[in-house]
């Protein structure tokens, strides 16, 4: 089971906890894992088309995923998973 | 003496409405939160004749700033001067061409100055006690000192590969810098997860709705200094793509209020080739931005490869009917050598990429001569000497044969 940080946002779903454990090949498949186990969560990660959301990173061991293979990304057991709210830096 | 203006923290992608509090993030989509106004109010209170018997500093337009209470932090900030540019404008074949020269913005030389103003006149109203910031530069040298001189503790998080003047004009105010392991996305990653954790007020972070409505009065500076009037074309550095994207809302609010006479604006953004998202995705005619994953250029306060505002940045320029470039490191040089040259203002490698940009856009013939065009110098030169070639003076005796020699019968 992968490890999944989750952000403030959305551990009213989650009861509070920081950090959950999920199961899945993939990260499509560990965010479907997520959400058997907290109904609600897939719809504020991802959109009506199944996407992830545009203002979601989502991080595999600190490696954005959109740098990998987006939600076919594969994920190991070792594996930390990062939910982080697209900010913008401090420049311009 | 200010009765509040805003309404709630909106965000922006689905409108739900959330508390004046900080929060940065919609809960429903993770959409940004934006600062909501009554502009009704705003217009009964704020006018150009009232702008004008306030002291010139950027405050003037606080009714269109985010604080439920006077603002208490970097009180003689903004107003810069906004100057004709008549010897580069001849050089790039522009007759009615400004800079808004934020090079020598008021404490820490930097557009930043605005925003942290803002930001921590905000963290003094919600009762923060400490303040944090990520960044490689202006924006830590700004947080730090306005952290001084408000009495708030600082936090600093930088990448482990900056360069010791930049770590040293942070120290130098007193606050905590803790370098990081990794590029500045790395570091502004934590520093959401720490968000979470320490009841710090993150300036670019959970402070971030109010932090980047400071950006707007560069905006209204330049309308009001080009004489209530808003100019054909302005190009903006882009990093995150937030100054652009708040200049565009300074023009749209003071259209709105009637304050200036409009001239459809053009928004042009400006990037280095080696951290160019926002102009790639500009060129693709898409508000989809493809990151960047190691940038790669002299233009280190514009490396965000992952911008965040890329989207609005993007569909704000296409709407505007501008365009967006991204130039080299080579260019980026030569640029801030004819800004210096020409008007005398030593600009970092950001302003260079301005520079740059302009010419650029002016010679693929979409700015014409006589149009009012706005170009948009952030940061000061003295920050980022390593960019440039140091190249030794010659040296000579204190006798004037010497000189003579020196300079040979040209000048005899």
């Amino acid at each position: 089971m992968a490890t999944v940080r989750i952000p403030t946002s959305l551990r009213k779903l989650t009861q509070g906890k920081e950090e959950v454990q999920a199961s899945g090949a993939t990260i499509g498949e560990v965010i479907a894992s997520l959400e058997s186990s907290y109904p609600g969560i897939r719809a504020r990660i991802c959109d009506e088309s199944g996407a992830l959301r545009r203002f979601v990173n989502l991080f595999v061991s600190a490696e954005d995923i959109r740098f990998l293979k987006n939600l076919e990304t594969p994920v190991q057991e070792s594996d930390e998973i990062s939910i982080v709210p697209a900010i913008a830096g401090g420049q311009c | 003496m200010l009765n509040s203006m805003v309404q709630a923290l909106r965000c922006r992608e689905c409108g739900r409405d959330y508390p004046k509090e900080a929060l940065h993030v919609c809960e429903d989509c993770f959409g940004p939160l934006e600062v909501a106004y009554d502009y009704e109010a705003v217009a009964a209170r704020l006018t150009r004749a009232a702008i004008a018997t306030r002291p010139p500093t950027m405050w003037r337009y606080r009714e269109l700033l985010p604080l439920d209470a006077p603002p208490t932090v970097g009180l003689d900030n903004g107003f810069t001067p906004l100057v004709r540019a008549d010897r580069l404008g001849q050089r790039l074949g522009l007759r009615a061409l400004y800079i808004k020269n934020d090079s020598v913005c008021h404490p820490t030389w930097s557009f930043k100055d605005r925003v942290v103003a803002v930001a921590l006149s905000k963290a003094r109203e919600l009762g923060f006690e400490t303040v944090a910031c990520a960044s490689t530069g202006n924006l830590a040298n700004s947080v730090s000192a306005h952290a001084a001189t408000a009495g708030l503790g600082a936090f600093v998080f930088i990448p482990d590969d900056l360069e010791a003047g930049k770590v040293l004009a942070t120290q130098i105010y007193g606050a905590r810098v803790v370098a990081v392991r990794g590029s500045y996305d790395d570091v502004n990653r934590l520093c959401a997860e720490l968000t979470d954790r320490y009841r710090w007020g993150f300036v670019n972070v959970n402070l971030r709705p109010y932090y980047a409505e400071g950006s707007k009065t560069y905006g209204y500076e330049i309308q009001e200094q080009l004489g209530w009037r808003q100019p054909a074309h302005i190009v903006v550095p882009m990093a995150s793509g937030s100054l652009l994207t708040k200049i565009g809302k300074s023009l749209d609010e003071f259209r709105q209020l009637g304050f200036v006479t409009t001239s459809p604006t053009r928004l042009h953004g400006a990037q280095a080739a080696g951290c160019g998202p926002i102009a790639e995705a500009v060129a693709r005619d898409s508000e989809d931005i493809r990151p960047v994953k190691k940038p790669q250029t002299i233009a280190k306060s514009l490396a965000i490869g992952n911008p965040a505002d890329g989207f609005y940045a993007s569909r704000a320029i296409r709407a505007s009917g501008g365009t967006a470039v991204a130039v080299s490191d080579a260019e980026i040089v030569e640029a801030m050598k004819l800004l210096g040259e020409c008007e005398g203002i030593f600009t970092e490698t950001a302003g260079g990429v301005t520079i740059a940009a302009l010419r650029r856009i002016v010679a693929e013939g979409r700015i014409q001569a006589d149009e009012l065009t706005v170009a948009c110098i952030t940061g000061n030169g003295l920050k980022t000497q390593e960019a440039l070639q140091f190249t030794a003076p010659p040296v000579i005796s204190p006798h004037a044969h010497e000189l003579a020699a020196l300079l040979g019968p040209a000048y005899e």
